[in-house]
């Protein structure tokens, strides 16, 4: 009897994944890996390590505060799907982490999140701890010729869950109600 | 006279088959459009080959092949497109909304990707141009 019921659960368990996988919005990994962890400087003044958010949905992209195009859209997106999700929001973190150290150390990067929403978690570091960091996560950046030092870089957005997997990507120019829809599923994911 | 009407039976049947690929229906077996780093890929590229898996630009269709999938199925983890695959993981993406989505790809000279998602073909011209132009890259 008890192994009937173990392999019910198991098979249960094998269906929520699957469907997670067709139902999510993003791109989805299978299997999901750990998501490489990092410390980092953080826009808060604290170190910055991805498991400190381990039992969080966390929403991890890159960017720079100097960026013109995509990175305010991205964070305001983010912004935006932050407040609909209501209470679930304390169970949501946004990490953004910069490309550019050499113009965005912590405080600048706390000023330019917070005007988007102040929760949101910044990190910096040193050109090598960064590009660590991108390499794990196969996030590309390179700086533009010009007098604007700015940057191009990879612009989507990483879904990692509460146990720390990278699930998904989403790309640039989804819309807030597919994060809130996202991360709704993977909160309620195991 | 039956001569002079076999000399347009080329051009019935060129527009015989404009006519197929202008109305009849879009037919995939999966929405979904494959790629695979074969096993050894890594091994290949240290002994100096050229291996080029992903092109940099993907043409989807909304409702025809409007799923991208990636398989790594080397035994090391690959830069695959915008993001790192391990061995054995696939990326399933699905598009809902037609664009030309940009994704910065260090894997492609140009470090960019482009997936170009079409509306659903379900004009006969839309899905005439669609057939011409997957014929075209086909060929080309």
């Amino acid at each position: 009897m008890r192994a009937i019921v173990l392999l019910l659960l198991l098979a249960g368990s094998a269906t929520a994944r699957a469907d997670d996988a067709v139902a999510l919005k993003a791109g989805v990994f299978e299997p999901a890996r750990m998501a490489p962890d990092f410390t980092l400087q953080g826009s808060d003044g604290a170190e910055l390590k991805l498991s400190r958010y381990r039992g969080k949905v966390v929403l991890l992209g890159f960017g720079f505060t100097s960026c013109q195009a995509v990175c305010p859209v991205t964070l305001g997106t983010l912004a935006a799907a932050h407040k609909k999700l209501g209470a679930q929001r304390a169970d949501l973190q946004v990490v953004y982490i910069t490309v550019d150290p050499q113009r965005d150390d912590a405080a600048r990067m706390k000023k330019y999140l917070s005007s988007f929403d102040p929760t949101f978690i910044g990190g910096t570091g040193s050109e090598e701890q960064l590009a660590a960091v991108r390499k794990e996560y196969g996030i590309a950046a390179e700086k533009v010729a010009g007098p604007d030092g700015s940057y191009t870089h990879s612009s989507f957005v990483y879904l990692i869950d509460r146990a720390g997997r990278l699930r998904a990507l989403m790309p640039y120019g989804h819309a807030p109600d597919d994060y809130v829809h996202d991360v709704r599923l993977l909160l309620a994911s195991p | 006279m039956r001569w002079r009407w076999l000399a347009f039976a080329p051009i019935g049947g060129v527009l015989g088959v404009v006519a197929w690929a202008a109305f009849a229906p879009l037919q995939f077996s999966s929405r979904e459009e494959l790629f695979e780093i074969p096993k050894g890929t890594y091994a290949r590229r240290m002994a100096g080959d050229k291996v080029e898996i992903l092109p940099s630009t993907i043409r989807l269709a909304l409702g025809v092949h409007d799923v991208l999938l990636l398989r790594n199925l080397d035994d090391v983890p690959q830069q695959f497109g915008p993001t790192v695959m391990m061995p054995g993981q696939s990326f399933r993406l699905p598009f809902e909304v037609a664009s030309d989505y940009q994704f910065a790809c260090s894997a492609h000279a140009s470090g960019q990707m482009t997936i170009v998602v079409e509306p659903q073909p379900s004009s006969p011209w839309a899905r005439l141009r669609w057939r011409a132009i997957n014929l075209w890259e086909a060929v080309a």
